[in-house]
């Protein structure tokens, strides 16, 4: 037995300086590793959000003789929107509370449901791009509604790659049930989740409620 | 069907290109022919291609960096010639749009695929090593990171035959960039690959701040890491603070180009001042996330060659982290001409020159580290010297513009050109070369030529002299950069003297292709069988050059600063080890498979076969949920296994 070896194996009861995941006990472990890399990411993300929220925010007044936000916004089906998503964070919650239980039906109820909000949520604001297209307000028509609809529809890309996730994970869940690996993959999906909320909530407050103030 | 993409798209009537293109094609063809004689592939697939290993892609990535340096180094001394020949009544032999073509592309390939590869090829190799453990946090994701830096670099010299590159400098500035005032392939060819390998490198990022803040030997708290650890932390948390404003801006312009949007563009609304302030807001940091890790081999290299320990490691940790937090707020130093006033230009102007500050506590630490040390004059430390004093030139100069007044006599002329070369081979390139004489022997278990890395030294620091001395003084002449036409005549015997430049570092470099062959051909006689050749201070020298796959069979237990020399002093009775069993990731064809979907996609989206880009991203993103199913991705070496290695010839 080195030195090294019988040292390691007493060291597990030193708390302090040389606690495990803070560098001094060794290498943390998977399910540390795999979620500290992943809020990382969700960090890099959210600087590419504030670069299109500070483009946004340039260009916000910028609309070349078209129309303006508050001409354009729809505040109650922006409200239904907002709400299917900051619920199906609720269910999503949820579901990572029955996957730590180890419950896969209740986990995979929790995930449709997720999913059906999500959907709910991508279904409006399609339509709302939709509205506003046939309107001849495109996203060429001036620079804020380059910026606009590049803002919303980059959180718009995530939700739909979310889901798309969701699907894949569910089927990992169903094929494999919930051992460790596939229960650090929902962890980082429903971190992923949670954060477009928070992109949202952003969304929300500077586009559309700032926008129909203006 | 296919686009854009005809067979007028091959430049026929530029001999140039066609020819380099040729004897690259025939190169890279005879190189394949070669490795299916010799029967390598089933070699190279699985020790090279599909491997996960840190070491390996570290490798790969110098390599990468290296080779495309004779890229970006052929263009440099194309456009040194023609500014040294064009002058008065000559043309010279590059016309106007195949000139501009040269130095877009040559300051893009110098930053994004050779520095950047060199950089993150060190940290690969060096970081896990340094840190006593056995990978980054997730291996795989790191051979994806490498094929997609690859794949930039494959498509951007797939511009040289097919179509054309860039013609609007490295920075592709809008309006020129738009549309309207570029038309063609060129832009899209540097838009996409870097948008791909900009991907690779933010997955880098995440990997290694994970890697260095998560997987530390035991013992190794925070302010036992070895500096170089420390600088590259800092390099990546760069990473993933700037590279995604450079992704979320790239997205914006190809918008405009794709679509019809109105982010940088003249008419609708457009801003393109925004779009130069959120490209320096990505690339001022990019500035630091190459130097940062130069600075960490100096500060490697200095202490071992001086026999000291590096002075005030503590001072060294807070300037970096410093340099890190302050690269954030200086970036308008790039554009003082912008107009945004006395008082904006001001607080930037302050700020670019606090920088300066952490900066010059580094020198001082090195020097002082060398103090009284007992120097051995190895190639590394040659260039370490050879830094400090070339930096410290680089430095000045760069404090002398950002003084915003200056700034508006000097704002693009050759004194520019001359200050980013006079930092960036003085420190960039200085610290790749240090690092990579450093650890070859780690490496490859033999240490390189030194009569010919001496050379190679002198070559490179009398040859930068030359070629950018003279720059400093023409800019303040009042030459300006990216001349075709030299309008002045009174300025051509400095750019005879900066072509000579050139020159003598062409010979820098074929000395060190020389120093490779022979260091190959002799190395027999050049093995490293300790596994620390240097005397060396930190833990990538307490394993066998090279380390095995697993790198220490026993991880390394940690207790001081420099926990090798250390070990060595208190020179422990060496205990028989018990080994365990080793869990090693296995190989994957992940990387290289998504790459190649990457390549043709970005071909495709550049030439807007919009049917092939679907589909390759497509089958990019299966093969993305095909390597995401597999819950088992480790295999073990056994117990007895180990020992068995651990046992045999040390090499």
């Amino acid at each position: 037995m080195t030195i090294a070896t019988t040292l390691d194996r007493t060291l597990t009861a030193v708390p302090t300086e040389l606690a495990r995941g803070r560098g001094g006990g060794g290498p943390a472990s998977k399910r540390v590793v795999v979620a500290y890399g992943f809020w990382i990411f969700i960090l890099s993300d959210m600087v590419m959000f504030s670069a299109l929220f500070a483009a946004y925010a340039v260009l916000q007044g910028n609309t070349a003789g078209g129309p303006t936000g508050a001409e354009l916004f729809d505040l109650r089906s922006v409200f239904i929107e907002t709400m299917c998503l900051l619920l199906s964070s609720y269910t999503c919650g949820l579901g990572a509370l029955s996957a730590e239980r180890r419950q896969p039906g209740r986990f995979l109820i929790f995930a449709v449901l997720t999913f059906v909000l999500g959907a709910a949520f991508l279904f409006i604001e399609v339509s709302e791009f939709a509205r506003m297209v046939q309107k001849g307000a495109g996203p060429s028509r001036s620079a804020f509604l380059s910026a606009f609809f590049t803002l919303v529809g980059t959180h718009g890309v995530h939700v739909a790659g979310g889901l798309i996730a969701l699907i894949y994970l569910a089927a990992q869940v169903i094929a494999k049930g919930l051992r460790a690996a596939v229960l650090r993959r929902l962890l980082c999906w429903s971190l992923f989740w949670h954060a477009l909320d928070i992109v949202w909530v952003g969304v929300f407050t500077l586009v559309y409620l700032m926008g129909d103030y203006h | 069907m296919l686009g854009r993409l005809s067979w007028a798209a091959i430049p026929l009537n530029e001999p140039l290109p066609l020819l380099s293109g040729a004897v690259v094609g025939i190169v890279i063809l005879a190189v394949l022919v070669v490795v299916t004689i010799k029967g390598w592939w089933p070699y190279l697939w699985r020790e090279w291609l599909t491997s996960v290993d840190h070491k390996r892609i570290g490798v790969m990535y110098v390599v990468l960096g290296l080779v495309m340096l004779l890229r970006g180094f052929s263009d440099a001394i194309m456009m040194r010639t023609q500014q040294a020949i064009a002058i008065g009544s000559a043309q010279g032999y590059l016309p106007p749009e195949h000139y501009n073509q040269v130095f877009s592309a040559h300051g893009t390939i110098m930053i994004f695929f050779v520095a950047m590869p060199l950089v993150i090829g060190l940290m690969n190799f060096a970081v896990p090593l340094q840190l006593g453990v056995r990978d980054v946090a997730f291996p795989v994701l790191n051979s994806v990171s490498f094929w997609l830096t690859a794949t930039g670099a494959l498509l951007i010299n797939l511009s040289l035959v097919i179509g054309n590159f860039a013609r609007t400098g490295w920075m592709g500035y809008p309006p020129l960039s738009e549309l309207a005032f570029s038309p063609d392939v060129g832009v899209d060819y540097y838009l996409w690959s870097l948008q791909i390998s900009g991907i690779g490198t933010l997955l880098t990022g995440i990997n290694f701040v994970t890697t260095i803040l998560k997987l530390r030997a035991p013992g190794m708290i925070y302010f036992r890491m070895p500096v170089f650890c420390w600088t590259a932390l800092a390099a990546n948390l760069l990473i993933v603070a700037a590279f995604p404003i450079l992704t979320a801006t790239f997205v914006m312009l190809l918008l405009d180009r794709h679509l019809g949007m109105h982010f940088f563009t003249n008419d609708a609304g457009g801003n393109q001042m925004m779009y130069v302030n959120l490209f320096w807001a990505w690339g001022h940091p990019e500035v630091y996330i190459l130097i940062l890790p130069a600075f960490g081999v100096f500060s490697e290299v200095v202490a071992t060659f001086s026999g000291k320990g590096l002075f005030s490691y503590r001072s060294m940790v807070w300037a970096t982290l410093g340099i890190c937090i302050l690269s954030f707020m200086v970036w308008l130093h790039h554009f003082f001409t912008m107009g945004a006033g006395a008082d904006v230009n001001a607080f930037f102007g302050i700020m670019s020159s606090i920088i300066a500050v952490p900066t010059g506590v580094k020198v001082f630490n090195w020097l002082f580290t060398m103090f009284r040390g007992r120097i051995v004059f190895r190639t590394p430390m040659l260039f370490a010297v050879g830094f400090i004093i070339t930096f410290v030139i680089g430095g000045l100069t760069g404090v002398l513009l950002a003084v915003p007044p200056v700034d508006f006599v000097l704002h693009n002329s050759a004194f520019l050109v001359a200050h980013f070369h006079n930092v960036i081979i003085g420190g960039v390139v200085f610290g790749a070369l240090a690092g990579i004489n450093y650890w070859f022997p780690k490496a490859f278990g033999f240490t390189l030529d030194e009569r010919l890395g001496h050379a190679s030294f002198w070559c490179w620091l009398i040859g930068f002299y030359l070629a950018f001395m003279p720059l400093y003084a023409l800019g303040l002449m009042g030459m300006t950069r990216r001349l075709q036409h030299i309008p002045d005549p009174s300025w051509q015997p400095l750019l005879l003297v900066a072509e000579a430049g050139a020159i003598v570092i062409l010979c820098g470099i074929l000395c060190q292709i020389a120093q490779l062959y022979v260091s190959i051909r002799t190395r027999e006689r050049r093995l490293d069988l300790t596994g620390d050749p240097w005397n060396g201070r930190t833990l990538e020298w307490s394993t066998s050059s090279p380390p095995p796959a697993y790198n220490f069979a026993v991880l390394p237990r940690v207790e001081t600063i420099d926990a090798f020399w250390h070990m060595k002093r208190t020179a422990r009775a060496p205990v028989k080890p018990v080994y365990e069993a080793i869990e090693m990731p296995r190989n994957s064809p992940a990387g290289f498979i998504t790459a190649f979907f990457a390549t043709v996609m970005g071909f495709s989206l550049i030439w807007h076969i919009w049917w092939l880009a679907i589909l390759n991203f497509l089958a990019a993103v299966i093969v993305v949920l095909i390597a995401g199913w597999s819950i088992e991705r480790e295999e073990e070496i056994s117990a007895a296994e180990v020992a068995q290695m651990e046992a045999g010839p040390v090499r």
